[in-house]
């Protein structure tokens, strides 16, 4: 019997989602649009669509995750994709296997899309070089996590109708954050204003050049802020080299009721999880339904990767 | 070997201030007989082989003060013939070898063992560098006074740097009274630790780890004020930014005699040029700001600059094609530094004079041998290059081992024509 010749070669190109670097507004626009039809859906008793019916969706996690992991599984299987999950972390790697050499092992079981969150930064455009199928960051290195600032995008309209003219504080470790990185360049291309806040020991170099306005002090940064977004300390962070230490974080950078009054007056507050509670946000205002956006976050996380998902996949 | 002539050529020869169209006989001893403008045909012996290099110009042998060629150890990314190759077809004579190999080169036996593998494998000059410390340890100092009677003509950790100040003290002193020439990386490892491109706007967006210029400028700081209390034969392999050069001007002002290097790497590229994790880019020291390179080029000019070298470091594809932070760190360029340098000549950055001056003369004053001078009775190592020759950068094409370069695709004008060693040719372009 003849062998089917691959002609996986002449394919077209697929695209993919390395970063929000990459997108055009339009693009950015048209995954909010598509995801807002899906926030209905999740929220419906009967979930499962069969959009993508007969694709495979391999997500490929060389970093230990539970939220976003778990969000694109479920973004995958309520589309009807067949999702294989697989934790790079302990396997074929750890046996001194390349990136490329499971690419291209991957490759050859035709999947249609690949999830991929690694520790280094640009894995998934080395990934997507190699591979037929498309390609979406689930966040690389301190890179960017465009699927998170997408989800929070879509979280800020959900409650304020629009991004444009908002003013956005981000705060915490700017310098470690991926989530950082995708929400600035985000945030700026939907019109906002962005502003930085955090120890000068965590604030990368050269920021302000990516569009931002950078402060060392809450008061100053927050002022006339709609948005505050906290990010996470690292535990090996908070110590030693970069800090003097939890407590003194917390003092001048945690947030806590009093220094959220240096915001507007109906600011909301955001997380991209998992919380340090008593670190960078003060554990009562976390839970504060009225300011904090902490679990619409999660729950709009699966729409706007079940929009990703269903524009890349093809 | 019969006689030679080379005739009608510019030749350019920084060590006795020639720049002139003239001839070159070259003895049946592979000896420079006569040189320059006065020289006639009937100079020569009738029997004597002619050369006509009309349109082209003549330099000494280029001198690359830092090269990694693989052997022992490293055979699939670079060995002595490749090398050789490589460096003939881009006009270098003669090398400085790092001894960064697997085993290092720190010991008696070793050097034997290159020396003679190298005269046996290599055609080029090689001069062989051993390590600072033994195994690159950054501990105890090698064997300067031994491995100098052996044919090591300088001792460097190659891409590693001495932290211990104590150890660098005691090396600096030894080295003061013994006249060994001490070639040092600077680099402090805890501010360039992770690090693998500068510390800037580029490494911010590409979300990698960078390595600040302070980095640099603490251990040229520290080695310089060392000096003056051990003035010893004292080198900086390579710099790469501004402030470095800052500290080295202060310095120089003050009188302190040392030695400065940089690669062309840092002077013809960028940050920039790392573009989307071109791993190619990654080299040690990172690529800076336009500013660095533009400062350093002016460094050339000014002298505080003496040598280019072209940091030839051949890495296979296997090393390379990883995420950014994990990829191996280096490129190939030994075949391109002639060309690459030309660059500043054609783009009116630098005197075609001082890029000769810098690749020839001036390394071979700062390790104390008798070459980069084309003078009456020196060996007849000679490039001859057509200066306007425009040609593209193919690494395929490249005679390295490793096609490793950062310049892969970028269009030059310059190419090497011929290159002599002991007046034999043995390199011309096809």
């Amino acid at each position: 019997m003849a062998v089917q010749k691959n002609t996986s070669a002449i394919k077209s190109q697929p695209k993919h989602l390395l970063g929000i670097q990459n997108l055009s507004i339009q693009e950015a626009k048209k995954i909010l649009e598509e995801a807002k039809a899906f926030i209905s859906l999740n929220r419906s008793p009967s979930k499962k669509l069969d959009t993508l019916r007969g694709k495979t969706q391999i997500n490929l996690f060389f970093e230990p995750s539970t939220r976003t992991q778990s969000s694109f599984d479920l973004a995958g299987k309520r589309l009807g994709a067949d999702v294989m999950t697989m934790n790079v972390g302990n396997s074929a790697l750890k046996k001194g296997e390349t990136l490329i050499d499971t690419a291209m092992t991957l490759n050859a079981m035709h999947p249609d899309i690949i999830v991929i969150r690694h520790q280094d930064s640009g894995a998934p455009n080395l990934l997507s070089q190699k591979v037929n199928c498309a390609v979406v960051n689930a966040g690389d290195g301190r890179r960017e996590h465009p699927t998170q600032a997408l989800l929070d995008a879509l979280t800020i309209i959900n409650r304020k109708k629009t991004i444009e003219g908002l003013k956005i504080a981000i705060c915490g470790d700017i310098l470690h954050s991926r989530v950082a990185r995708s929400n600035i360049y985000l945030m700026n291309m939907l019109g906002a204003e962005v502003n930085v806040i955090g120890p000068k020991t965590l604030m990368p170099k050269s920021i302000e050049r990516l569009g931002v306005k950078s402060f060392t002090d809450m008061k100053k940064g927050l002022d006339k802020c709609d948005i505050v977004m906290m990010l996470r300390l690292q535990n090996e962070r908070m110590q030693g080299s970069f800090l003097p230490s939890k407590r003194e974080y917390y003092e001048f950078f945690g947030l806590t009721p009093e220094k959220l009054k240096f915001a507007s007056k109906d600011a909301l507050i955001m997380h991209p999880g998992p919380m340090n509670r008593g670190v960078e946000i003060d554990t009562k205002l976390a839970d504060d339904i009225n300011v904090s956006l902490v679990k619409e976050q999660v729950e709009l996380g699966v729409a706007v990767r079940m929009a990703c998902l269903k524009i890349y996949c093809k | 070997m019969k006689e030679k002539i080379l005739i009608n050529a510019r030749i350019i020869d920084p060590s006795q201030k020639m720049d002139e169209k003239g001839s070159i006989i070259i003895d049946g001893k592979g000896k420079i007989k006569m040189i320059g403008k006065n020289v006639k045909k009937s100079d020569a012996i009738s029997s004597s082989e002619v050369i006509d290099l009309k349109n082209y110009i003549v330099i000494p042998g280029i001198v690359d003060m830092k090269a990694f060629v693989g052997e022992p150890g490293y055979e699939y990314k670079e060995n002595f013939r490749t090398l050789s190759q490589a460096a003939l077809a881009g006009g270098v004579t003669s090398v400085v070898t790092m001894p960064n190999t697997k085993p290092i080169i720190d010991n008696v036996s070793m050097v034997d063992f290159i020396i003679r593998r190298g005269r046996d494998k290599a055609s080029i000059n090689l001069f062989p560098c051993a390590s600072l410390t033994r195994e690159i340890s950054g501990n105890e100092m090698s064997e300067f006074g031994l491995l100098s009677k052996k044919g090591i003509i300088g001792f460097t950790d190659a891409i590693k740097t001495v932290q211990n100040t104590e150890t660098m003290s005691k090396i600096m002193d030894y080295a003061s009274d013994i006249g060994v020439l001490i070639m040092q990386h600077v680099e402090d490892y805890e501010l360039s630790k992770n690090g693998c491109i500068n510390n800037g706007e580029v490494s911010t967006r590409l979300g990698l780890e960078g390595i600040s210029y302070i980095a640099e400028k603490i251990i040229i700081e520290r080695d310089l004020s060392l000096l003056s209390e051990f003035p010893c034969r004292y080198h900086i392999n390579q710099i790469s930014s501004k402030d470095s050069l800052d500290v080295i001007k202060r310095n120089k002002e003050k009188g302190l005699k040392f030695s400065v290097g940089v690669s062309i790497n840092n002077l013809s590229l960028n940050e920039n040029d790392i573009g989307d994790f071109k791993t190619f880019l990654k080299l040690s020291p990172p690529l800076r700001l336009e500013d660095d390179r533009t400062s350093l080029v002016s460094g050339i000019k000014s002298g505080l600059i003496d040598v280019i070298v072209s940091d030839h470091t051949p890495e296979d594809e296997e090393g390379k094609r990883l995420p950014f932070a994990q990829a191996a760190t280096g490129a190939i360029g030994i075949e391109t530094l002639l060309p690459l340098a030309l660059e500043m000549h054609h783009n009116e950055s630098l005197d075609l004079t001082k890029i000769i001056e810098t690749l020839t003369i001036n390394p071979a004053k700062i390790l104390k041998i008798n070459k980069g001078t084309i003078k009456k009775g020196s060996d007849a190592d000679i490039c001859v290059f057509d200066l306007d020759k425009p040609w593209a950068v193919k690494g395929d094409d490249l005679k390295s081992k490793s096609k490793n370069t950062a310049i892969e695709g970028r269009k030059l004008q310059g190419k090497v024509f011929m290159t002599f060693l002991n007046g034999d040719l043995v390199f011309k372009s096809k």
